[in-house]
């Protein structure tokens, strides 16, 4: 893992770093994907993923209307509103 | 040079269910922002997502509908993206497994039918909306998140469109085939129905694909069109002058019908899919299967070749008929009744829709029932009423909803054959008109169709026309 | 004193026989709470007035003669992930300072309908990311056994609080091993049942396919009954199933005659500290004594359980952090110059350096190019992992094995080395990949008298018979019975 790599994946999570932040982390995360390595080991040509442990499907709920929260609890936590809206920096498009 | 359009649509569709995808928060449109949320669509810590089956289960029947190959084995993953109106700044979508694949949709063209491949047809959440204030200089945003959640359909097609009429033909099937199915209402003004177009020029009889461009913000199937005309045109000239197509993605603007660069092919987000842990992957039997394939009705194309090989129909009548499953199931409960389809097609076209469009009706709700303008074309038939005094009947039964007999009986107006009557009439008229006669018998062969519209205005339009003719001729040529 | 030593039951017997006043239990585990709490640093959040106001109506309803639950009068501290109505749940993190849930999580609403008493919210690892409770934005939890050690993690305050009898029980969540590893260096009860077990409504997703949330008590039988309690179906967590819940008391001292315990050999191989070894050596004798049979084999497959861990839990992790962006609750940068700008600062500054790592490592293996490399390949590999132990279980009943492969070790050793920190959990990690259930115990003390814990690993849904296991050596044993030698206050040392 390189710098440009760091910069990229930084982007991605939206995390800002500073420089010597990303020194360490190349460092740490070059450390922890050596030896995440060892997967290629095995070989996984036939084996199926698991995406979830246990034996089960078709969960779902009906379409019925379900009471929500109330308009206070809406915005209990929010830094910023106006009116009934929540409140962001300009987002150009 | 010459070039071949190549056009390929994505779909999205809001499904037409009660509540969103994931949670019991009501979907209506138009309410107070941020009135309908709850913290299963705010994406709040610790909460988690439970499938609407009915939202299910209408993008199974669409996928259906399209002869998507059906994955038995269905799951959601996860489409990461920053965005302020994606509460989780992931959305539940499908890419893995998609619902629907390998689907196609017969399209008509000028009488001709065409075949358009769909890619793949799946399930996903809407996001919520952003508002960006009028007002100069405001630095914010504001987000409503009424929306967000609520079940999206994305219907992918091949590029094998080639012109534009094939796309609006396109455009207006697959909304046809969303209505008929009841999956969708479909309303473009409210964002329920909206495309993205990708566009690209190659030299005609090549079979080589060229860079493709995709384009967003079409928010009307005009701007659909008009983009893709403008586009071609714009790409056209860049090739002439020997210039590569960027790989991009353009916006489309409404107001000045011009597009602008996006993001370049090499920006393309990178959204991280992976299956969603926070749901279960989902089984289709044989079984569900049917019962979802028994629930889809006979779509919009399969329609109007029946109404023209079996009533008899032109192409342009059937076509009409079936533009809203409304009309054509009207039609249909109509013939059921009386095997008149060329009539009650006329009436239904001409009439019914004048009355739709005057009085501004739901065709989903009509006032007339289909045995009441049945019986009223019996009417005509039977020579009870003349076929104007059976506008005015009509009009009637639109306005007061009431069978047509009831009508005639309340307002004395079935007609008169009653030869004896018609001959008083006729002699009043003769007296009130001499010079009328003396000009017909000079020759003035058109002053009989004044004396005919003088019965009948006398008759209130009730006197059997026939009979009426019948007689003033005798009368006057004797 | 000797009253907060006792259990969770006989505290209950006596609440509900009046012997005792529900209010005065928790008058006095307030006192000890204020005593303890700073050389301890167990909790984030406490609620004496709440705890108080529901003892009172404990009080009355059994004055009364009203009906009461099954958790009646039991003072319960609650991991700060898992969400509690109108009290703060932080996560340990900055990025959820404040932050007011508008609901109960739905182990938190079994408690409250079994008249359980919510004194308070325990330390963790932020957003449970860690195995020693110092990966915390508030506090660094200590071990009562010895506070220069660390707790375990990342239920790290919860363990410390129970063990230190500055609460009853508690509730904890395990992704890798963070309710049993954090027991085990506590010496207590720790269980993680199966995966789908306890809904995950309301708990603050790490790794959602991984997460679970379990108990930390101080023996078997109030595992047991909490378990009852917070056990079951629930409509709002798709992946919670709708597998009936045994009565978890009835029948607990079934035995182990019979018992086919299966020992893999992969799990006492080189880095098993030799007092953990001989500890678990020593508690299979006992087994064996009860009747059960030993039977060595092997899960082949163990080895690449930490590195398919860190891929899939980080990889669920990067995403379900993504929704920490400042917009509708939490933490928001005070300077930002546009959207972009404001989710970068916002959780720059929310999250700590270990949250971020994961995150970065998550996002990694998912992005574009690296997907079937990394995340693909650990889900396969997951896969063996999972058959290694359907293989094993059908010849054995159950798994016996450490929790931790070392007794504990001190605040600041392994900070600094997160693959190092990783490791701490590679006994524990290899339950959640396979979803099953496992309850640590307490089977010995290390030379240094830091408690070692047993973990015992059983089929999906088996709680019941793990706990019967457990059960029957706690039978033989005093180890759950000792209790740290704190003195109070310590901090006057």
């Amino acid at each position: 893992m390189d710098k440009k790599e760091i910069e990229y994946i930084a982007n991605l999570s939206r995390i800002e770093l500073t420089e010597a932040e990303k020194e360490v982390f190349i460092h740490q995360l070059s450390n922890i994907l050596s030896y995440i390595e060892k997967l290629n080991t095995l070989d996984t040509e036939n084996i199926k993923p698991l995406a979830h442990t246990m034996n089960a499907s078709n969960v779902f709920r009906e379409d019925k209307p379900e009471s929500s929260i109330s308009r206070e609890d809406v915005f209990i936590n929010a830094t910023a509103k106006i009116d009934t809206f929540f409140k962001v920096p300009k987002v150009i498009e | 040079m010459e070039y071949e359009v190549v056009i390929g649509l994505e779909t999205h569709a809001e499904l037409s269910t009660v509540t969103k995808l994931f949670c019991g928060c009501s979907t209506q449109f138009g309410v107070e922002p941020n009135t309908q949320v709850c913290p299963v669509c705010l994406g709040m810590p610790g909460i988690l997502p439970v499938m609407n089956r009915k939202a299910f289960e209408y993008a199974l029947k669409l996928a259906v509908a399209l002869s998507c190959e059906i994955n038995r084995f269905t799951n959601f993953d996860r489409k990461s993206y920053y965005y302020p109106d994606l509460p989780k700044n992931y959305q539940i979508s499908q890419n893995y497994y998609n619902l629907g694949v390998n689907g196609y949709m017969n399209i008509e063209v000028n009488g001709n039918v065409k075949k358009i491949r769909i890619h793949n047809v799946h399930l996903e959440e809407e996001a919520g909306k952003l508002i960006h204030p009028e007002e100069i200089g405001a630095d914010y945003s504001l987000v409503d998140f009424n929306r967000a959640g609520v079940p999206l359909l994305e219907i992918v097609s091949h590029p094998d469109m080639r012109n534009v009429d094939e796309v609006e033909s396109y455009m207006q099937t697959l909304r046809k085939i969303l209505l008929y199915t009841e999956v969708s209402d479909c309303k473009m003004q409210e964002g329920s129905l909206r495309f993205e177009a990708s566009i690209s020029l190659r030299e005609k009889g090549s079979d080589k694909l060229g860079n493709r461009v995709e384009i967003k913000n079409l928010n009307s199937m005009k701007s659909v069109i008009k983009a893709i005309e403008y586009e071609t045109v714009r790409q056209g000239r860049l090739l002439d002058k020997g210039a590569t197509i960027a790989r991009e993605t353009r916006l489309w603007d409404e107001v000045a019908e011009r597009s602008e660069h996006m993001r370049s092919k090499e920006d393309a987000q990178d959204y991280r899919y992976f299956p969603e842990p926070d749901l279960l992957p989902v089984l289709i039997d044989e079984k569900w299967l049917h019962a979802i394939k028994d629930t889809i009705p006979e779509l919009p194309l399969d329609r109007k070749q029946r109404f023209m090989e079996i009533f008899k129909l032109s192409d342009y009548d059937a076509g009409i008929l079936i533009e809203e499953k409304a009309l054509a199931d009207f039609f249909e409960a109509c013939v059921k009744i009386l095997d008149r389809p060329k009539a009650l097609s006329n009436w239904i076209i001409n009439d019914l829709l004048r009355e739709v469009k005057d009085r501004k009706l739901d065709i989903y709700n009509l006032p007339i029932k289909p045995q009441q303008l049945a019986a009223l074309v019996e009417i005509i038939e039977k020579g009870t009423i003349s076929s104007t005094i059976a506008k005015e009947v009509f009009s009637e039964m639109i306005q007061a909803g009431k069978a047509p007999q009831a009508i005639i009986e309340e307002k004395k107006l079935a007609q008169i054959s009653d030869e004896n009557l018609i001959e008083l009439v006729i002699n009043k008229v003769i007296a009130n008109n001499p010079n009328v006669i003396e000009d017909y018998k000079k020759g003035k062969k058109n002053a009989l169709a004044f004396l005919v519209g003088q019965a009948m205005k006398e008759t209130k339009g009730k006197a059997n026309p026939k009979v009426l003719n019948e007689l003033l001729q005798k009368k006057v040529n004797t | 004193m000797k009253l907060l030593e006792s259990n969770s039951l006989q505290i209950k017997k006596k609440i509900v026989s009046r012997e005792l006043h529900s209010t005065d239990i928790v008058r006095h585990l307030f006192e000890r709470i204020k005593n303890l709490e700073p050389d301890i640093q167990a909790y984030i959040t406490t609620t004496e007035e709440e705890a108080l106001k529901k003892a009172i109506e404990i009080d009355k309803k059994i004055e009364n003669n009203q009906q009461v639950g099954l958790l009646a009068g039991i003072p319960i501290a609650i991991k700060d992930n898992i969400c509690t109505k109108n009290i703060s749940t932080t996560c340990a993190s900055k990025i959820l300072k404040d932050f007011m849930p508008p609901y109960d999580a739905f182990v938190t609403k079994r408690l409250k309908e079994e008249d359980a008493i919510i004194i308070g919210k325990t330390n963790l690892d932020e957003f449970a990311m860690g195995s020693s409770t110092e990966n915390s934005r508030y506090k660094i939890t200590r071990n009562p056994w010895n506070v220069e050690y660390v707790p375990g993690g990342s239920s790290g305050g919860s363990a410390a609080a129970v063990a230190a009898d500055m609460a009853f029980m508690a509730l904890g969540s395990d992704t890798g091993g963070s309710v049993r590893q954090p027991a085990a260096l506590c010496g207590i009860v720790g269980v993680k049942p199966t995966y789908g077990r306890v809904s995950r409504y309301g708990l603050v997703a790490f790794g959602s396919s991984l997460d679970q949330i379990g108990t930390l008590t101080k023996n078997v039988k109030d595992a047991a009954v909490l378990l009852q309690v917070i056990a079951g179906y629930d409509p709002r967590d798709s992946t919670s199933l709708q597998v009936p819940v045994p009565d978890y008391l009835d029948n607990i001292n079934s035995g182990v005659n019979g018992l086919r315990i299966g020992i893999p050999n992969e799990y006492f191989t080189e880095g098993l500290h030799s007092d953990v070894n001989k500890a678990i050596k020593d508690a299979l004798k006992i087994y064996e004594k009860l009747g059960a049979n030993i039977v060595y084999l092997s899960l082949p497959h163990t080895e690449y359980a930490v590195a398919v861990y860190y891929i899939v839990a980080n990889a669920e992790a990067s995403s379900n952090l993504a929704r920490y962006d400042g917009v509708r609750y939490g933490h928001r940068t005070n300077n930002a110059r546009g959207i972009i700008d404001m989710y970068s600062r916002t959780r720059s500054e929310g999250f700590g350096s270990e949250v971020k790592r994961r995150i970065m490592l998550g996002n990694y293996a998912l992005s574009s190019g690296y997907y079937d490399a990394y995340y693909l390949k650990a889900s396969k590999v997951r896969t063996l992992i999972k058959n290694d132990f359907d293989n094993a279980f059908e010849k054995i009943d159950c798994i016996i094995c450490p929790t931790s492969p070392v007794p504990g070790f001190k605040v600041g050793e392994r900070a600094n080395n997160p693959l190092q920190m990783y490791l701490s959990d590679i006994y524990t990690i290899p339950a959640n990949l396979a979803g099953i259930p496992g309850i640590s115990i307490p089977c010995g003390f290390s030379s240094d008298g830091l408690p070692i814990g047993m973990q015992i690993l059983g089929k999906h849904f088996e709680e019941k018979r793990l706990l019967q296991i457990a059960y029957a050596f706690e039978q033989e044993t005093d180890f759950h019975l000792k209790k740290p030698a704190l003195r109070v206050p310590l901090r006057q040392r």
